[in-house]
């Protein structure tokens, strides 16, 4: 898991006046299931070409297992791509869509049937062999994408938001597909979406970006309990995202009322920013909380109700499995380890944390 | 649905008018005799020396002028599919421009541009030059046909290359594929449908043409075409006319025939 596969040094990319990548810095390791996560426009679609051979950075160093490969064409690279719209050849048959690349490099047909076999067998499509592709629905179509990719046994496979155009149940099954498949096969995937929940699920790291810049890299779990700035926050998952005073280490000021924390080193009366997950409020008695508020709004979403609580002049977001009706008077209560804080953004790379949705 | 029955109206007494009635009519007329009794007589004409010979030359110099066109439009296809859309309809501007133009008129221009003492030779003498003297050869109906007939190459290959998915080349460069293995095994076999038809509307009015030979080719060289036009014109015999124009439409529906047949060969075979 340690050894670094791939490196990328500074990268930067930008057609014409528009800066796509700054000075790009990110290393992948070996078996490692990483993704690029962002809004549409953050630049992860234009890494994954670059990684790809498809687009040439202006400027920085793409090394691939200890060598230089950035102005290496695609063909050259040990390294396959899933295409977000499957891109099969429609004139030819599933079979020979797999065979396509073993052929090129001038494989055996034995070699080649045994490896149509298994890869069919793999994405659970046996016997699709003389089937052609406009003749398969969308899931059966990004399989064979994946399969086609699989049997050159690349070192990194690349995935372009395969799941896409997918529907969510479909789109759902084929995450669990990616992960088995992932452990199956022992390679690196470098995946790409714009679909936090898809990246939450399937991956070892999570690389967030947006705006060219990457925002923040951690485990799922990382990303998710502690994002690093506001943007992190907002685009994984919902939250309150609150201006709060630090007051003194492990004591923060929210909307006017004292909240002990379990962060520290932020200095003394700083402007900083607290997230707290709608799932970590927890909604009491008025006199218990912390601070007071009304229910606004109810929702019931199946395994739990959403609320708003209107209290010091924001409406928090409530999530809960006790159901308060609108109207109710209710105490807000957090506990400290569910406070997240966040340095306010200062420099220019922080600022780009503007949401698109 | 009745209402919808009623708006193929139009179309459909046009087609009854215009198309069945008339084919009907060259089917009798290639059929009978000028008595109205049936024979096989006016098809049996192009098996006369001359007749055969008109047949083959049209086929051939229909050929060559083809496979001109297809190998002139391809690549120019190739290049207009790449550059971006702006530029593009420049391009295609460029291209079409000529087609608005009178299609007697072009010819009549090479007519001029080629004669012995046309325009051509005057510039090739006053570099002290050899003289070009094609006019009145198959080269210049050969020149004729492609002049006149490659937008209709260029415009159906087009459009189907630009309508071939970028992911999908990017894949078989993915793939491991070199830029010319992409070339022949990905672009050319999607393109297919697009040269067919490319070629169906290159070599049919190539074939039958009497216009580009009579103007380009005087009157000493005689296709098909030609042949069909002096009797019905000159010979006013429009029972031979209709025959010979009946074996050419089945030398025409064979020759689709066997395209169509090669493209489904090729695309079983495409690996």
């Amino acid at each position: 898991m340690s050894h670094k596969l791939i490196d990328l040094v500074n990268i930067s990319k930008s057609y014409g006046d528009n800066l796509v990548l700054d000075e790009l810095n990110l290393y992948i390791r070996e078996n490692e299931f990483l993704t690029l996560l962002g809004p549409s426009g953050c630049g992860k679609t234009t890494l994954l070409r670059i990684l790809g051979g498809f687009e040439s950075p202006d400027t920085g160093k793409v090394i691939f297992d200890g060598a230089d490969i950035t102005s290496l064409a695609p063909n050259k690279r040990q390294l396959n791509t899933v295409f977000q719209k499957y891109a099969l050849f429609t004139h030819m048959t599933i079979a020979e869509n797999i065979a396509f690349g073993l052929k090129i490099k001038g494989k055996t047909r034995t070699y080649i049937n045994d490896k149509i076999k298994y890869a069919l067998k793999l994405v659970n499509l046996d016997g699709f062999e003389n089937r052609m592709p406009d003749s398969l629905s969308g899931g059966q179509q990004q399989r064979i994408a994946i399969a086609r990719a699989i049997v050159n046994e690349p070192k990194v496979l690349l995935l372009d938001e395969p799941l896409g155009a997918l529907d969510l149940k479909l789109r759902q099954d084929m995450q669990y597909e990616l992960i088995r498949l992932k452990n199956e096969l022992g390679i690196t995937f470098v995946y790409v979406t714009h679909d936090q929940e898809e990246a939450l699920t399937m991956s070892d790291t999570i690389v967030v970006m947006n705006q060219g810049y990457i925002q923040q890299i951690g485990t799922p779990e990382d990303i998710y309990n502690e994002p690093e700035n506001a943007f992190v926050a907002d685009f994984i998952g919902e939250s309150n995202i609150l201006p709060a005073i630090m007051v003194e280490d492990k004591l923060v000021k929210i909307l006017g009322a004292n909240f002990p924390c379990v962060d520290v080193g932020f200095g003394r009366n700083k402007p900083v920013d607290a997230v707290i997950r709608p799932e970590d409020i927890d909604l009491v008695k008025p006199e218990e909380g912390i601070i007071e508020g009304v229910v606004t709004h109810l929702i019931f979403k199946g395994v739990h109700y959403e609320m708003e609580v209107s209290a010091n002049n924001y409406d928090w977001l409530v999530h809960s499995t006790d159901m308060f009706p609108v109207g109710t008077q209710v105490g807000i209560k957090v506990d400290p380890f569910d406070i997240q804080i966040m340095k306010k953004p200062e420099s220019e790379d922080e600022e780009a944390v503007i949401i698109e949705e | 649905m009745k209402s919808k029955r009623i708006l193929s109206g139009p179309y459909l007494f046009w087609a009854v008018s215009f198309i069945i009635i008339p084919l009907l009519m060259i089917v009798y007329y290639g059929m009978t005799n000028q008595d109205g009794a049936f024979t096989w007589m006016n098809l049996a004409k192009i098996t006369t020396p001359e007749n055969l010979k008109a047949l083959g030359l049209a086929l051939l110099l229909s050929f060559i002028s083809t496979i001109i066109c297809l190998l002139m439009a391809y690549p120019l296809a190739m290049i207009l599919s790449k550059i971006n859309v702006n530029q593009t309809s420049f391009v295609v501007l460029i291209f079409i421009l000529p087609m608005w133009m009178n299609f007697l008129l072009r010819t009549l221009a090479w007519q001029t541009l080629l004669e012995k003492n046309g325009v051509i030779n005057g510039i090739l003498s006053f570099f002290h030059l050899p003289s070009l003297s094609i006019i009145n050869t198959p080269y210049a109906i050969i020149l004729g046909m492609v002049y006149n007939f490659l937008p209709f190459m260029v415009l159906p290959i087009y459009n189907i290359l630009v309508k071939i998915d970028k992911n999908v080349i990017d894949a078989a460069l993915d793939l491991g594929a070199s830029n010319f293995q992409t070339l022949t095994k990905i672009i050319i076999p999607l393109s297919i449908p697009g040269v067919i038809s490319g070629i169906t509307m290159v070599f049919v009015p190539a074939l039958t043409t009497f216009v580009i030979s009579d103007l380009l080719g005087g009157s000493k060289i005689l296709l098909i075409g030609n042949v069909i036009e002096q009797e019905f014109k000159q010979g006013s015999n429009w029972h031979v006319g209709s025959g010979l124009s009946l074996v050419l439409m089945i030398f025409i529906i064979l020759s689709m025939a066997l395209i169509a047949k090669y493209d489904k060969d090729g695309e079983g075979n495409a690996f």
